[in-house]
């Protein structure tokens, strides 16, 4: 175990309308076993301890698998390492004497509420949207009644795997939630579970998305680069030629 | 108080039904009067919020995150246990029922145990119909896979994330009724206190975390669905946000707490690393299958493990235990680890860890079967220890994952305060002292999808449905109440973090209160813990106010009552002079220091009544009475 140093600049700003500004910070002997967040934990130790206001930030499972953390290092959303969530990145990535600017996820779509904590509750409203099938609870079909191809389950099972972070939003020079909104619209229209509604669902979640003001989709495969559980970009041609065939020739308006 | 857990009576496959048809109901035009608070949106808060939203009631569900999709039941690995039989290897409801009931070492309730396995059929249907990418079998049927203490394959799974996906099929579910305007979604709340009105729960106290604003909601019936405590311990598996404050705030208003001591310890963990450490990670229990537990037979070798030759190699669980080797159950593995540490055989640079080695699965069946088997996990392990188990053995530690104890609940699933439902691994019900491996996914769900949606209306049905609301008296002392306990944290402008303080109860819980416990040790805990809460209300420093989002409050608030919760479960580890699953007293262990239950005195529910800041809580038996299941001594040589 070694340890770094490291100049750390991070977002700080008090409230959703005010202002907010950089602010620097020695890091302080950092173990190069810490993540990512235990970093930022020993930070806001010291920063507690003399009276200053620690850095506010999402977090929770800090397995990668929650969503709820994430923040823009040196403009990489979760950081430096491919398919890694903010709390699963390690210090041993960085080298004694680097600087780290860490932001919060920004995007049209999202509120920042306090420092790097942002408000991405437009993820939910497009799930709200459509993101689901209209099955109620009890007398469900017996689970094997139906055969799954396994190799649509696992195709399914690739998208379904998004854990809602948002980072592909933050990426994306559109801020567009083209990938989220891709993931999920394949997860069910690859499963017959979730073909009846897969004309609605593919219209309802696009025309929200537009709504809540996130941007279009013009290729640019940042959204993939920056997702932390790797789903493709091939779900997006998948949403394209849903929402296209939904338009075109369904009843659906 | 008398406790009655209110078990149907006639044969045990004949309760449930029985007791549906028995228990009243609310006509679906009277539905839409009565008005629903469900906290929590795990896999109990968010199946039982949409389950009852869609029969027509009006429910608002809370959650502590930014979204209701990222509850800790989101970090289970491993999968969800059934009694489908698919594999035609001679499973069935009453396996299932027996399997749970042993695997808890005869310490739960057989009637809610027996109803568990009866609607783990219906969990697996329902997620299907949602649309959850269960693995499945190129045939196209689901495949399953076998989970320690069972010898049929029931696990149903979905890759190492089977909580996740059926998490993501209940928030869609939810999704779904928030759209119809039925459920109402209120996040970044944080339940402080519940609000009683004439003996009945009637609504609670939130802050809500963005503004600090308290708010009160009013209801006809409040849903605990809040989770475990095991972040009593600082470290554990769970995620930092777990906490036991709605449960124990519902305690100190008169719910009787059950079981507080049993505390699952899992034995595949990364270890501890360094004194910054925020969590502890889980390693799937499945790595058992392949790997070989170790330790050098020296104590205080230092040496690399590729340094240590075969001969002085210790395979401490394959010799002490032929028959079941390294897939002993959970408690038996955490116990040994500790035990081999204990003699200084520990490893790495903390000393506190053992070996998992796969170098004789890789050899036997090649690497390619073992990485394919295993990648994910090792994958996930190299990423926090820069160590790849390809090449070199894993180190693994136990830690604290999943408290069995809980509020005490009916066979409703009521607690001891009429109205108020207590859900998942926030109740005691189903696991007794020990819970199986992929049987917390199966309660969660099958306590909000099929059992509560039948027995709130059984409750329901005998109150009023006037309109609820949030003038009376109660709402605005429960708030007071809560405001000034905040105003009372930020003024103490003392020295210590919240974080600082929460590490030295750990510590104290960890040694006293963990794989082992004794009465010198609990005794010793017991003197430790006031000490330290004392300190935290004269010596803790929370920076901010009161009226923003402020994370230091948020913890202090959680650790404030982490510290009185503590001194409940050494008191009831106490007084349990008993062993059983994962609660040993080492006074109390067979002649092979296996942990030895004394069914004469202690075959019941221990449960704990709030009596005051000032007195103890009073003691009270729930027996347990076996009428279909004969308890035995678990052997596993």
């Amino acid at each position: 175990m070694s340890k770094i140093e490291l100049t750390l600049k991070i977002w700080r700003q008090a409230k959703s309308d005010a202002p907010g500004r950089l602010q620097t910070y020695a890091s302080g002997p950092i173990s190069t076993d810490m993540s990512f967040l235990e970093m930022l934990d020993v930070l806001n130790e010291r920063l507690t301890r003399e009276g200053e206001e620690p850095v506010a930030f999402d977090h929770d499972c800090r397995e990668g698998i929650c969503g709820m953390c994430g923040a823009v290092v040196n403009g990489h959303p979760h950081g430096p390492e491919k398919e890694t969530t903010l709390c699963q990145l390690h210090m041993r990535h960085f080298k004694d004497g680097d600087t780290l600017v860490i932001e919060p996820f920004r995007a049209k779509a999202y509120k920042i509420e306090k420092d790097l904590v942002v408000d991405r509750s437009s993820l939910d409203k497009m799930i709200i949207s459509g993101g689901f099938v209209s099955v109620n609870t009890g007398g469900a079909p017996d689970a094997n009644g139906i055969p799954i191809p396994q190799k649509n389950a696992e195709e399914a099972m690739d998208a379904a795997a998004c854990i809602g972070c948002g980072a592909c939003v933050a990426a994306c020079p559109n801020a567009s939630a083209m990938l989220f909104v891709a993931a999920k619209v394949s997860h069910l229209a690859l499963l017959p579970q979730g073909q009846p509604e897969q004309a609605r669902r593919a219209l309802d979640m696009v025309r929200e998305m537009d709504a809540l003001g996130f941007g279009n989709c013009s290729n640019e495969r940042e959204c993939e680069a920056a997702c932390p559980k790797g789903i493709s970009i091939r779900n997006i041609a998948r949403l394209n030629r849903e929402f296209l065939k939904a338009a075109i020739f369904s009843d659906e308006d | 108080m008398k406790l009655d857990p209110k078990v149907p009576g006639g044969p045990l496959a004949e309760k449930w039904d029985k007791h549906r048809f028995d228990s009243k109901l609310v006509n679906p035009a009277n539905k839409r009067k009565f008005d629903i608070i469900v906290v929590g949106a795990g896999l109990a808060g968010a199946s039982a919020s949409a389950s009852l939203a869609e029969l027509g009631y009006n429910v608002k569900t809370f959650c502590l995150q930014d979204s209701p999709r990222r509850a800790h039941s989101i970090a289970a690995q491993g999968g969800i246990n059934a009694a489908k039989n698919y594999q035609n290897d001679g499973d069935s409801i009453f396996r299932l029922f027996y399997d749970t009931i042993k695997g808890g070492d005869f310490r739960a309730r057989e009637a809610n145990v027996y109803r568990l396995a009866q609607v783990s059929n219906n969990i697996i249907d329902q997620c299907v119909a949602q649309g959850v990418p269960f693995a499945r079998e190129y045939g196209g049927q689901l495949a399953n896979r076998s989970f320690g203490g069972a010898q049929v394959s029931r696990t149903f799974y979905a890759r190492g994330q089977t909580g996740q996906q059926l998490l993501l099929g209940a928030y869609s579910a939810l999704m779904r009724q928030v759209k119809k305007g039925k459920v109402e979604m209120l996040s970044r709340r944080e339940m402080l206190d519940l609000v009683i009105i004439d003996g009945q729960a009637r609504g609670i106290v939130t802050r809500n975390m963005l503004t600090g604003g308290i708010e009160t909601h009013a209801a006809h019936a409040v849903v605990l669905a809040t989770g475990g405590y095991g972040n009593a311990y600082f470290l554990s598996t769970n995620a930092m946000g777990s906490n036991v404050t709605a449960a124990w705030r519902a305690y100190k208003k008169g719910a009787c707490f059950a079981n507080p001591c049993f505390v699952q310890i899992h034995p595949t963990c990364i270890p501890v690393h360094g004194s910054y450490q925020s969590k502890l990670t889980l390693m799937s229990e499945s790595l058992r299958n392949d790997g070989r537990v170790w330790v050098p037979k020296n104590p205080g070798d230092t040496r690399p493990p590729a340094e240590i030759p075969e001969a002085e190699r210790d395979y401490y669980l394959e010799n002490k235990y032929p028959s079941f080797g390294n897939l002993v159950p959970r408690d038996v593995a955490s116990r040994n680890a500790k035990e081999q540490c204990d003699l200084g055989k520990g490893v790495g640079s903390t000393r506190l860890a053992v070996y998992l080695d796969f170098s004789e699965a890789i050899n036997r069946d090649g690497a390619s079967v073992i990485f394919q088997k295993y990648g994910n996990l090792f994958h996930m392990y190299e990423k926090i220890t820069a160590a790849n188990p390809m090449h070199e053995p894993m180190m693994i530690f136990p830690a604290v994952h999943y408290t069995m104890g809980g509020l005490w609940v009916d066979y409703n699933l009521m607690s001891t305060i009429p109205g108020l439902f207590v859900l998942g691994e926030a109740n005691f019900s189903d696991h007794g002292a020990n819970r199986l491996g992929a049987s917390a996914l199966m309660q969660g769900l099958a306590d909000g999808y099929f059992i509560i949606p039948y027995t709130i209306g059984n409750y329901l049905a005998t109150i009023s449905s006037k309109p609820n609301d949030t003038g009376h008296q109660a709402f605005r002392q429960t708030a007071d109440d809560a405001t000034e306990k905040i105003s009372k944290l930020l003024s103490i402008k003392g020295k210590k973090t919240v974080d600082e303080i929460h590490r030295e109860l750990g510590l104290v819980m960890w040694d006293a209160c963990g794989m082992a416990r004794n009465e010198e040790g609990l005794q010793k805990a017991l003197d430790k813990i006031p000490a330290i809460r004392d300190e935290f209300w004269q010596n803790v420093t929370i920076p901010g106010s009161g009226q923003e989002l402020n994370q230091s409050l948020e913890r202090a608030g959680r650790v404030a009552d982490f510290l009185e919760f503590a001194e409940l479960m050494v008191v009831d580890a106490l007084s349990r002079k008993e062993s059983c699953g994962c609660h040993l007293r080492e006074e109390s262990q067979t002649e092979e220091n296996e942990a030895k239950r004394d069914d004469a005195n202690y075959s019941h529910v221990s449960v704990w009544e709030y009596k005051g800041k000032d007195s103890s809580p009073e003691f009270h038996k729930e027996p347990l009475i076996f009428e279909n299941v004969q308890p035995s001594q678990r052997s596993y040589k």
